[in-house]
């Protein structure tokens, strides 16, 4: 463990919030945002672990063009279950519950979130929705595909849906608690001088997260109830066969699961930011464009829904302007990427582990977002809709972007959170390895889809196996690069170095308190007197 | 090793070129963009590295010039495409007047085609090069997309609602026929082909697969057969209104309102007669939702819209207007 981030070997504080209480109900009856952060961090791994064996599935099913290893039911399970996993269980949560729940109230020198025991509660009954739909996967699955169309899922479909919508209804309910707790601790919890414009982009994102959280989780509750009343009363919603509407479902359904890709993507864009200013030592470039592109993204993020559903019967007209709301949303996206890169113009550049997650992510979601380009061009999407090039565009927003981002801010604030540094060039190779992984994973289905290859194909014709088999090749590197993070996380639990404070020598004042942080975060009420990113004083907190 | 590995599709109609140009404009923003900022990236990682965590970065906190020229230029360039694309998707969505007609049912899992002349084909598409054709589809259960990758066309079939899809192909050839909309076990085997023949090749591919009735004269059967003949009388007195030259003209309804009779509005009339209620008339006929397939539904629309001119079916259906084609699926 070659590690320069200790200068003089700092010991393990005598007091945490990992040590001060013991035993399962001390975890379980906490109201410390730190475990509870620990608590989502536990459910979204095995999450992450069910949704990625799913994926594996599909990939070696997909290595030949013959439905040969799963049958055809099977296989349709296995893309639905992993949709459902990955995106309500894994992504949704995984920055905002898990390093949102630690950091945020570091970040804001407060001593807990506004309301302790209500994020308690998120928890449960995010653990309760989880467990309803483990219960749907384990009892013979579902196979709607995770967007659940009607009238397949409402009539037609024998599988678990009605038990995988009530877990998805529940879970939404932790989300839109998680979203309240935060926007009430952002406005009432933080430190004296830490204004507005003196906060953590991170907090920015999240406060922009909350409020797409708030405002759009509730439209799904709906739409997964109304599924639910024509699944089991027969009563015609959405069901052109009972007098309703089928497209009316997609736009409900896409009211929140468009916006939720901003619930998914922001929060790491906001860890990126963190990241990405600490490595360079310097502020972020813009530091107000790219706080109030966070805004931006989540507002017009709510009026962009129907580009799914360009060849879905929506009208000529109304396919113009949603394309052209999309063009319009996708500005800040690129602001925000222009301003990272400017953030490193003339920086001091210490390139650890997270700085090359970051890099990583960067790479990633320039591709991600790039390819947005061709799928909210009208001419090109009548093409592309519903192809490979529509799974591999959002993979590499969702993965590329949402899960190496939640990487990055893991590695950032893992000496923070367990008082240990691990490996920094295990971290590195692993990134190097997942990156590589992902490309050649995702990248030949952008081809695939231009080529016309349909998405949720069980069987395809034969001249698709090469591009195929590359996918699948990179998806077994994808796979190693993943394992390699939860090895040399778990051991660095035990032997990694133990840090002091601040190892990275970053400002921001989760980085003024001991690693890990005290049962109530700090020793005094911290004041802040400057603003975020402040790289001139070399004297801040080190051990 | 690779050279039978596609990359990119074949253009095997008039429109796919234009896709493809307005797709390689695409490619080349893009690429620019993605070089531009990784090379960016890149180089300022490695200029400006060091080793020393103590250094610190020159204090720059950001330009309103830049920020103002990297929101105004990506948005411009944005523009740009989206007006491109949005020409290029008129053509796609809209089809011109003349056209060679063709039905569609979607049903788990396979796609049903009926020529005007009567021929039925299974997952089967056969049609002539460089002449237009539409195909009008529906489904009868759950969502389909019936997808043309050669064609670069795609519409959902969307049950309880007309679709169409149209294209001139421009190659002769064998070409992907895919279902896009995921539908349940076997949707990756809802797939077929299309057939696209030289003209003579195909008028003799239509002779030699004629069915005994055109389409529009199965659709006269079953408006007899159905009764449907007792009230819709051509001469106007029965209790219906007569269909004769009905079809892509504007009617007036019960409720002040008017409509243009296109298929989506005789579908509509024949499974669901109360919801717009021609002017004058009462609400006495019955729904035939349930009893008359998606399949015949089309042979009496087919057969309503042949009632034109002189009755009969052709296989040239140009007496629609063009405005009605786009506004099917928007009928409610």
């Amino acid at each position: 463990m070659a590690s320069t981030a200790s200068l003089a070997a700092p010991t393990a504080p005598l007091v945490t919030y990992l040590n001060h209480q013991h035993g399962v109900a001390s975890w379980l009856l906490t109201k410390d945002h730190k475990r509870i952060g620990l608590m989502y961090m536990v459910v979204v791994t095995f999450a992450f672990f069910l949704g990625g064996i799913f994926a594996s599935m599909i990939r070696l099913e997909l290595a030949t063009p013959a439905g040969d290893l799963l049958s055809a039911d099977t296989y349709n399970k296995m893309f639905t279950m992993h949709g459902v996993a990955m995106v309500f269980f894994v992504l949704i949560p995984a920055v905002p519950a898990i390093l949102g729940n630690f950091v945020l109230p570091l970040m804001l020198g407060a001593k807990d979130v506004a309301f302790p025991k209500l994020n308690l509660l998120s928890w449960y009954i995010f653990v309760i929705g989880f467990l309803f739909t483990v219960y749907a996967m384990v009892a013979g699955g579902v196979d709607t595909g995770w967007t659940f169309y009607t009238p397949y899922s409402s009539r037609a479909s024998n599988a678990n849906v009605m038990m995988t919508g009530i877990g998805v209804f529940i879970t939404g309910f932790s989300s839109i608690l998680t979203g309240l707790n935060f926007m009430v601790t952002i406005h009432r919890m933080r430190a004296p001088g830490l204004t507005w414009f003196r906060l953590p982009l991170f907090v920015w994102a999240v406060y922009a997260t909350s409020l797409v959280q708030i405002l759009g989780t509730p439209v799904i509750a709906i739409t997964v109830l109304a599924l639910a009343i024509e699944r089991g009363l027969h009563f015609g919603i959405f069901d052109p066969a009972l007098g309703g509407d089928p497209v009316l479902f997609q736009h409900m359904f896409w009211f929140y699961s468009h916006p939720a890709v901003y619930i998914m993507i922001l929060p790491p864009m906001g860890a990126i930011s963190e990241v990405i200013a600490a490595f360079s030592r310097k502020s972020v470039f813009g530091y107000s464009f790219v706080a109030f592109s966070s805004l931006a993204i989540a507002i017009f993020g709510f009026l962009v829904w129907a580009h799914h559903m360009f060849v879905a019967g929506i009208s000529v007209y109304s396919a113009l302007v949603f394309s052209f709301l999309t063009y319009a949303v996708a500005i800040p996206s690129a602001v925000k990427v222009f301003n990272w890169a400017a953030t490193m113009y003339k920086g001091a550049i210490w390139l650890k582990a997270p700085m090359i997650w970051a890099i990583c992510f960067l790479g990633l979601f320039l591709v991600g977002g790039l390819t947005g380009l061709f799928t909210a061009a009208l001419g090109v999407d009548v093409h592309i809709h519903d192809t490979y090039f529509v799974v591999a565009h959002f993979h590499f927003i969702m993965v590329g972007g949402a899960i190496m981002g939640y990487f990055a801010g893991l590695h950032y604030w893992w000496p923070k959170i367990t008082g240990r540094m691990y490996s920094d060039i295990w971290a590195k190779v692993a990134a190097v390895i997942v990156f590589a992984g992902f490309n050649l994973t995702f990248g030949p289905q952008f081809i695939l889809g231009y080529l016309g290859m349909p998405r949720r194909y069980h069987v395809y014709p034969e001249e698709f196996q090469v591009l195929n088999v590359l996918s699948s090749a990179g998806a077994s590197i994808l796979g190693v690069g993943y394992m390699l993070v939860a090895i040399y996380l778990l051991a660095s639990l035990f032997k990694g170095e133990r840090v002091g404070a601040n190892p990275w020598y970053a400002t921001g004042l989760e980085w003024t308190t001991q690693s890990p942080p005290l049962p109530h975060n700090f020793e005094v009420q911290p004041i802040v007197t400057h603003e975020a990113y402040e790289y001139t004083r070399r004297e801040v907190t080190v051990g | 090793m690779f050279s039978g590995i596609p990359l990119f599709p074949e253009q095997a109609s008039t429109i796919a070129p234009r896709v493809d140009n307005l797709y390689f404009f695409i490619v080349a923003v893009t690429a620019f963009f993605a070089v531009l900022v990784s090379v960016v990236v890149i180089v300022f990682a490695v200029k400006y590295r060091t080793d020393d965590p103590l250094a610190v970065g020159s204090r720059i906190h950001g330009s309103i010039p830049l920020e103002l020229g990297w929101s105004i230029v990506p948005f411009i360039i944005a523009v740009v495409i989206f007006a491109w694309a949005s020409d290029v998707f008129f053509d796609l969505v809209r089809p011109p007047d003349q056209t060679l007609e063709v039905y569609a049912t979607g049903k788990r899992w396979m796609w049903k085609f009926q020529h005007i002349d009567g021929q039925n084909e299974i997952n089967e598409l056969h049609v002539p090069v460089g002449r237009a054709v539409k195909v009008t589809f529906t489904s009868e259960d759950v969502l389909h997309s019936m997808y043309f990758p050669s064609f670069r066309v795609k519409a959902d079939a969307i049950p309880g609602r007309y679709s169409t899809v149209w294209f001139t192909a421009s190659k002769v050839g064998e070409y992907h026929l895919f279902c896009a909309e995921y539908c349940g076990t076997r949707h990756s085997g809802m797939v077929g082909r299309v057939v696209v023949m030289e003209p003579a090749a195909y008028q003799s591919w239509l002779s030699g697969t004629l069915g005994t009735t055109s389409l529009s004269q199965r659709g006269e059967q079953l408006f007899n057969d159905l009764a449907c003949n007792t009230c819709h009388r051509s001469d106007g007195t029965g209790r219906g209104p007569s269909l004769v030259a009905k079809f892509g003209k504007q009617e007036r309804l019960e409720t002040g309102a008017t409509v243009t009779v296109d298929e989506s509005y005789v579908r509509e009339s024949i499974l669901t007669p109360q919801a717009k209620l021609v002017l004058g008339y009462k609400p006495l006929m019955p729904t035939f939702q349930g009893l008359v397939s998606e399949e015949n539904v089309l042979a009496l629309v087919e057969y309503v819209k042949s009632l034109q001119a002189s009755g009969g079916g052709s296989a040239v259906s140009s007496a629609e207007p063009a405005h009605a084609a786009p506004e099917t699926r928007e009928n409610r």
